[in-house]
């Protein structure tokens, strides 16, 4: 087995192609990350935490990590989230932002969301056919609406270059988790509630609070808004309270018996 | 002759998709003139100085005017075509020359305006936008030069309202007033005449309104319609448009 992972361009006896998968392996050891699409909204969430640089001094280190935008937008409709390579990520991002005005350039119209992943995927398929280069070591959940119709959007792409549509997923770190949680609890949402679902996934697996999450929001009207710590926090303690809430409503009819 | 050294600049704006034409390469003498092509009757935007636009910077904000004539030998096209471009939130620019050449270069100039902004999740600066056009321009000018008169309006917290007046062969100054074609001669002499620095809204638009009532009665073949921009700190939008010529319906003759 160990003969046919050197390089990607070979195939192993039993069809595998061992740098894709390893580009996997990179993805799941990479920042948790989940989007959610409502009725009106998509919600794209990132864990914001990060193994420190050993000699960083901690204070600086806050800095960075509190500056560090993880969402990002591609274009006025649409935005991106990623988990596993953040260097790999750049190149795409970058890629992917010229791509979108160049086909504004070329066709007069903003791409569709379906556009544009197919274009990332695309690119992400080419580095697993080419001789010399590795794969890209990320899945990039990408959410937006359709300039036309207005419909929501999430879909997610990974190393290989494949690509699908989502009412919603998670990547990265213990995205199997968040995976199960939304299959138990995912339904038809808007607004809030939708922001309310993608942070109470993101919470399963991330340490709750304002500085550990990063929520960014596109709505047609408004397209992309990150929402800030406050906000972050404010929605947390509602999730909790409804927690509780539902916990003493469990107690409560045992206590009549 | 451009060399690499030149090319490399701080921040490279990626050269997004060009849309310019393989030109048809049937055999030509080679002469000294032959990369710069500017061929005889490919003067000034040949028949295009009949364009006028002009603007000027008032108090807080800056106004760009526009003939909306689209004249192609002695045919009118349409009178309501909008020459000033909205390049960004807070940027106009207002162009005029070969049609073609217009609306290529100046929708190229946006939507690397616009990669900028998202790459750097902040807007270029107006003086950053003047001379990464007039960048462009120069660029161009010894190899395929586009024949586009410019004047880019914007406005800037901390600079506040600018005008810059970028010609066809790359020629970059900031202005506070500026005028392109046969319509500048009226335009730039009213402005010599009536500006002030610090104008307000009203005495602006008036000092644009009796340019445009000059190039109307004395320019032989005046454009009947214009359009006149505005940008200031809320941002670049359409003011107002002049237009003495309505296109008529099929029921009006």
């Amino acid at each position: 087995m160990a003969r046919y992972d050197r390089a990607i361009t070979v195939f192993s006896p039993d069809g595998h192609l061992f740098q894709v998968e390893y580009a996997l392996e990179a993805v799941r050891k990479g920042n948790a990350a989940v989007g959610v699409r409502g009725t009106d909204t998509v919600v794209l969430g990132v864990e914001k935490k990060s193994t420190p640089a050993p000699r960083l001094p901690v204070l600086l280190l806050h800095l960075l990590l509190s500056s560090v935008r993880k969402i990002v937008s591609l274009d006025t409709h649409i935005a991106l989230a990623c988990a596993g390579l953040k260097a790999d990520a750049r190149v795409l991002i970058n890629r992917a932002r010229i791509e979108c005005q160049s086909h504004r350039l070329t066709v007069e119209d903003p791409v569709t969301v379906e556009y544009i992943t197919r274009y990332i995927a695309g690119l992400q398929q080419k580095y697993t056919q080419s001789g010399g280069v590795r794969p890209f070591g990320l899945s990039t959940l990408i959410v937006g609406f359709d300039p036309y119709t207005g419909v929501p959007a999430l879909y997610q792409t990974d190393p290989s270059g494949t690509f699908s549509a989502w009412k919603a997923n998670a990547t990265g770190r213990n995205s199997n988790s968040m995976r199960e949680f939304l299959e138990k609890n995912y339904k038809e949402t808007s607004g809030q509630e939708t922001v309310k679902l993608a942070i109470r996934t993101l919470l399963e697996v991330v340490e709750s609070g304002g500085k550990n999450i990063e929520i960014a929001v596109v709505t047609k009207e408004h397209g992309l808004r990150q929402l800030d710590e406050a906000e972050i926090d404010a929605i947390v303690a509602e999730i909790e309270a409804e927690k509780a809430a539902a916990e003493a409503a469990k107690k409560a009819p045992s206590k009549d018996t | 002759m451009c060399s690499k050294s030149q090319r490399s600049v701080a921040f490279r704006f990626h050269r997004i998709l060009r849309r310019t034409t393989n030109r048809p390469c049937f055999p030509r003498l080679r002469s000294s003139f032959d990369t710069a092509a500017f061929f005889p009757d490919r003067r000034e935007g040949s028949k295009k100085e009949m364009e006028c636009v002009f603007g000027l910077v008032g108090d807080g904000f800056a106004l760009v005017a526009a003939d909306t004539s689209a004249v192609h030998s002695i045919l009118v096209h349409k009178s309501n075509e909008d020459k000033v471009m909205i390049l960004d939130s807070h940027k106009l620019l207002g162009a005029s020359g070969e049609a073609g050449d217009r609306v290529q270069f100046t929708e190229y100039i946006q939507k690397n305006v616009h990669l900028y902004e998202f790459r750097n999740g902040i807007p270029l600066a107006t003086a950053a936008a003047a001379n990464f056009t007039r960048g462009e321009l120069a660029l161009a000018l010894r190899k395929n030069p586009y024949s586009v008169n410019i004047l880019l309006a914007g406005y800037d917290k901390d600079v506040g309202a600018s005008l810059y007046y970028i010609d066809y062969i790359a020629t970059l100054h900031k202005v506070d007033k500026g005028a392109f074609g046969y319509g500048s001669y009226f335009a730039l002499s009213m402005m010599d005449r009536h500006y002030h620095s610090g104008m307000s809204l009203e005495e602006a638009v008036d000092l644009v309104d009796k340019c445009i009532i000059e190039i109307r009665s004395r320019l032989v073949v005046a454009p009947p319609n214009f359009v006149i921009k505005i940008v200031d700190k809320d941002g670049a939008r359409e003011y107002a448009w002049r237009e003495s010529i309505k296109d008529a319906g099929v029921s009006a003759a």
